[in-house]
């Protein structure tokens, strides 16, 4: 192990050790722990310049109450969610075939549809915009959650395949094999052999893909405008125009806007950073 | 399958006898339909329509180069300023972006310990890759504030004073912003790292002990070498991330002070789409550019990456 376990260091070496990490922690989210604390103050500490001090004055249901029941947080929140939701089905899906496609099978040209998606995966996405745009106003979905979400699904699909396929390709093929033997046909083999198999890495890319997709804010202010369609990222910002310079019902505009990608972290960790990291070691 | 032939009856259908040559055609036909109409087409459209003068609903009106000689200053033009200055910060988010590989390392050293509770730091250590860029652009932008911000307090307890604030100086701004990208895409960084850490060889470690490696030369030497692949993977994400740039700065600053922090995307986000009419060409002609600066890093990317799969035939 590297750096040398610090359990075979001097006492005086473990106990630093053990109160500098809160310090470094602190240290390190005091971008966020600041916008939490902004979230529960008073309008008048912002007016009298009381900016980075305690709160005065706990007002966490009325600000927080305010961003709920006072604004359009909660239309955009859904249409997060009805974006988001879809598209995370329907890459998983598309992924999953592909995968199986490009993991399994030897032919011609394997390789190569293979790079063309890890490719398109890594293109500069401004250079998709102005065509984008224009075939969503053309088939009458700009403006619409529908667009969106199916842009999202064959964007992402460049992503997954590369994460599908390589997971695939790490699977038992005589597994595959030995059902081939047995006759099974190649549709029964990929729906009763290779897709209970690849539970972990669907749980992985479901959370990766949502958190990527909630979070997206480019694809948002080119493909829609206004509270019918936008997700809560574009949401924000004319939220913030509506409130400006209320820095207590910014916040906790903003904590809501990102809490669920957050509480997906938490809860799916394992998966999320098994799917971050795929290919971080060989 | 033609082993199988002489007891199967004769009247099998043409999709069972090639029904592995089909299966895989079958699986991928969806994906790569979608895939094509909404990624690998566009960008062929893209070039053409940079070759045109369009508002994004008339008549689209060829003229040829003449976007790029305007863009690039070919002949008698100058280049074009906007373009310029876009272009340098394009470079400082690459060159500055990468800082994030060796802090994330930084990080994922500190934290490569088996304490009670690390578990939770790490995960916490991680949270900012998370939050949208968004949300982490705005809490800048207030960290930022002129004479409010905690960072001008801060600055003011050494005397430092910039005028009109981080954001709002043309001098600083972009650093600014930059500094904003590299705390989630550090975070980003630190957790490759730490998987990578964790499938050190602990023999070569220990090997590197005994022959008197320590600190510096062990983690050069023996340490980071295995952690080839993490690194590559870093580096991948950081470059990615630092041309695809666009949210923290529609977010932080929107362009300004002066245009000062544009970047080759948000630039051309700004023709295509800007209030004083769509000039869908000219932003077209800039995202070949930004297509093309990219271009050398997908090119790399893939041509490791289809070493690696050669190697592993």
């Amino acid at each position: 192990m590297f750096p040398r376990p610090i359990e075979q260091q001097s006492r005086s070496v473990q106990v630093g050790y053990q109160a500098l990490l809160p310090i470094a922690l602190i240290l390190w989210l005091l971008p966020l722990i600041a916008v939490m604390i902004f979230s529960i103050k008073p309008d008048s500490d912002f007016v009298q310049g009381n900016f980075w001090g305690l709160p005065s004055s706990f007002e966490f249901f009325n600000n927080y109450g305010k961003v709920f029941f006072e604004s359009d947080m909660p239309r955009y929140l859904w249409n997060s969610v009805v974006i988001t939701v879809p598209t995370v089905i329907g890459t998983v899906a598309l992924a999953c075939m592909t995968g199986f496609a490009l993991g399994v099978y030897r032919f011609k040209g394997n390789l190569f549809i293979f790079f063309m998606f890890i490719a398109g995966n890594f293109v500069p996405f401004q250079i998709l915009m102005v065509p984008v745009r224009d075939l969503t106003v053309s088939m009458n979905l700009y403006d619409t959650k529908l667009g969106l979400i199916l842009f999202h699904i064959a964007f992402q699909t460049g992503f997954c395949t590369l994460f599908m396929r390589n997971f695939i390709r790490a699977l038992p093929f005589p597994l595959i094999e030995a059902a081939r033997v047995e006759g099974v046909a190649e549709w029964r083999i990929f729906w009763f052999v290779v897709m209970p198999l690849m539970k972990p890495a669907i749980a992985a890319l479901s959370v990766l893909i949502f958190t990527f997709i909630w979070n997206d804010y480019f694809w948002a202010v080119v493909l829609t405008q206004g509270p019918d369609a936008q997700p809560v990222t574009a949401g924000i910002t004319a939220f913030n125009s509506q409130f400006r310079a209320a820095y207590h019902l910014m916040s906790a505009g903003s904590i809501v806007a990102a809490l669920p990608p957050v509480a997906m972290f938490f809860l799916m960790q394992k998966h999320f950073i098994a799917g971050l990291t795929l290919g971080a070691v060989k | 399958m033609a082993t199988a032939s002489t007891n199967a009856p004769p009247q099998r259908g043409w999709y069972k006898r090639n029904e592995i040559a089909i299966t895989p055609w079958l699986f991928l036909t969806p994906a790569v339909l979608f895939f094509s109409v909404y990624v690998i087409i566009p960008i062929g459209q893209s070039f053409w329509i940079s070759f045109h003068e369009w508002d994004g609903l008339g008549e689209k009106i060829f003229i040829g180069t003449d976007n790029y000689e305007r863009l690039l200053g070919l002949g008698d033009q100058r280049m074009d300023r906007k373009f310029e200055t876009s272009f340098w910060n394009n470079i400082r988010w690459l060159v500055l972006y990468l800082l994030a590989i060796p802090m994330g390392l930084f990080i994922a050293l500190l934290l490569n310990q088996t304490v009670r509770g690390i578990r939770l730091y790490k995960s916490l250590f991680f949270f900012p890759f998370v939050i949208s860029q968004v949300v982490v652009g705005l809490v800048f932008s207030w960290f930022y504030l002129p004479n409010d911000g905690l960072f001008d307090v801060m600055t003011g307890w050494f005397g430092i004073d910039i005028r009109g604030g981080v954001l709002g100086n043309p001098n600083t701004a972009t650093y600014g912003i930059i500094a904003a990208g590299l705390w989630p895409q550090t975070a980003y960084c630190m957790i490759l790292y730490l998987t990578g850490l964790n499938a050190v060889d602990p023999e070569q470690v220990e090997a590197g002990r005994l022959d008197g490696a320590r600190g510096w030369k062990m983690l050069w030497y023996v340490i980071i070498p295995q952690l080839k692949p993490a690194t590559f993977i870093a580096f991948v994400v950081t470059i990615i991330g630092a041309l695809r740039s666009f949210d923290f700065i529609a977010v932080m600053t929107n362009g300004g002070p002066f245009g000062s922090t544009r970047v080759l995307s948000f630039y051309m986000f700004e023709e295509s789409l800007s209030e004083f009419g769509f000039r869908m060409g000219y932003g077209a002609a800039i995202a070949v550019v930004l297509f093309f600066i990219m271009l050398g890093f997908i090119v790399y990317f893939l041509y490791s990456m289809w070493r690696d799969e050669q190697a592993a035939r």
